[in-house]
């Protein structure tokens, strides 16, 4: 079943195009992986996608909705460097169910425990270690109870323990039927995680398939010359 | 030997200063209290209007917030006298509100404080929370919160920052004379605060009673910055500011 429908999607800073006629189609279940050497436009889109920036021109369409509030409001994203409250780890988690979760089942307990932070739920979120960090900010967007979560390259500074534990994590919120779009420099991971792939260049769309034909055919240029760890231009 | 006097003069009134404080001379008391009764009361109001009013400014867009901005650093200058004279045709028996019978009672001093105040409370919480909040934009677009929540958790994480604002605040306040001293006219147990007081009793020659109430401004003001001080080196090495 479809669940995102991107229609000529454009982007511009300064007259500059950063995105250019983006179509995409993405369906409700899995994990789509955005791949794409820097400057490529993939956190661009995620932010597009989430509505934290508006588009010069074209649609975004929810479950055949247009991108407002509603749909908004059951979505999530976690950032490469975690954004958290000057407060402690308990109040980081009580912040978000207090003010954003409407329909939470879960409480602060619980989720802490989930993520193996209850011990630290005293402590000051700034305090954490990096990964600690990145398990709290997904915790907290998990706290929302998202359809949608998003994430820029949400393990890029994490060492590969603390990178485990967060895909283990997100194998788990993706069984359960949540939709996860990540966007991702690790090849590695990508092959780990992805059921399907989105591979931009240049602000735009080259490919997108499922996982085991993009790594096996990739079918362009700069997609083969990615994969095979080349520069690409 | 001309300033040798001077020297002998300036240690007998500082003597005569020490005694005051430690016998709690009831005169010195009475101005110590009116003067933080006004000023603490005008600290609190302008924080009540500085804070979110600056932490709106900093978050909010909206036509004509630079020029309230530009205003607001403007008016974080104002010279104390002015503000004493437009409060006193405001408040003056002929003056529009001169129904309330302000003038000359220690609410006209809390007035006039809390006009000076306000402006500077409310530049430096626009600048701080601006700070935080290119912080924090992202997070709490994606968390799709209203600005009603947005601005007092912003606030509130800044909390130990904006404790140097307010006592920036209270500096000010403490430590005005022309305003008061216009609106309040330093009237014997009803409107003399410590600085109306250090002034009038400067030019009366009664030194020590002047210099005790210096010493008590700097010491209080060196015991508020010491807990501040105190307070933000704290919350800096819990990693809250």
């Amino acid at each position: 079943m479809l669940m995102l429908e991107v229609t000529n999607l454009c982007f511009s800073v300064n007259q500059q195009p950063l995105l250019s006629d983006l179509n995409l189609s993405v369906k409700s279940a899995g994990m789509t992986v955005v791949l794409g050497p820097n400057g490529a436009g993939k956190s661009l889109l995620l932010r597009l996608l989430h509505g934290l920036l508006k588009p010069d021109s074209g649609s975004i369409r929810w479950h055949d909705q247009r991108l407002d509030l509603s749909i908004r409001q059951k979505q999530a994203m976690v950032f490469q460097k975690p954004v958290l409250l000057r407060r402690s780890v308990a109040a980081n988690i009580d912040f978000v169910l207090r003010h954003c979760a409407s329909n939470h089942h879960k409480t602060c307990q619980q989720i802490l425990e989930e993520a193996g932070l209850y011990a630290q739920r005293l402590q000051p979120a700034r305090l954490l270690s990096g990964g600690e960090q990145q398990r709290l900010a997904l915790a907290r967007a998990l706290a929302t109870s998202p359809d949608t979560l998003f994430l820029d390259e949400a393990t890029a500074s994490l060492d590969p323990a603390a990178t485990a534990q967060i895909e283990s994590r997100l194998c788990e919120t993706r069984d359960q039927g949540v939709k996860l779009i990540l966007v991702s420099h690790d090849i590695g991971q990508a092959k780990r995680l992805a059921s399907d792939i989105v591979f931009m260049h240049r602000g735009k769309l080259l490919e997108h398939t499922d996982a085991e034909s993009f790594f096996k055919q990739p079918q362009s240029q700069q997609a083969q010359a990615y994969l095979r760890g080349e520069l690409v231009f | 030997m001309q300033n040798r006097e001077i020297m002998q003069d300036f240690f007998t009134s500082f003597a005569l200063a020490f005694d005051l404080i430690v016998q709690f001379n009831a005169e010195l008391l009475e101005i110590i209290g009116l003067s933080l009764r006004v000023s603490l009361s005008a600290v609190i109001i302008a924080t009540l209007i500085g804070l979110p009013l600056g932490a709106a400014i900093a978050v909010m867009r909206f036509p004509g917030r630079q020029f309230i901005d530009i205003s607001l650093n403007a008016l974080m200058g104002l010279p104390p006298v002015v503000v004493g004279l437009l409060v006193y045709m405001m408040i003056s028996r002929a003056g529009p509100l001169g129904w309330l019978n302000l003038l000359y009672t220690p609410n006209a001093m809390i007035v006039a404080q809390l006009i000076l105040i306000v402006p500077i409370i409310a530049a430096l919480t626009r600048q701080i929370i601006e700070d935080l909040y290119g912080e924090y934009r992202e997070q709490f677009q994606s968390f799709c919160l209203p600005m009603h929540r947005a601005i007092p958790a912003l606030i509130w994480d800044a909390r130990y920052s904006l404790i140097t604002v307010v006592l920036a605040g209270f500096g000010r306040a403490i430590a005005e004379v022309g305003a008061v001293i216009i609106v309040g006219g330093n009237i014997d147990h009803l409107t003399r605060v410590m600085t109306t007081a250090i002034a009038l009793e400067t030019s009366k020659g009664n030194l020590a009673l002047a210099l005790a109430l210096g010493l008590i401004l700097m010491l209080l003001s060196l015991t508020i910055n010491t807990m501040v001080y105190g307070l933000r080196l704290s919350a800096k090495h819990h990693a809250y500011a």
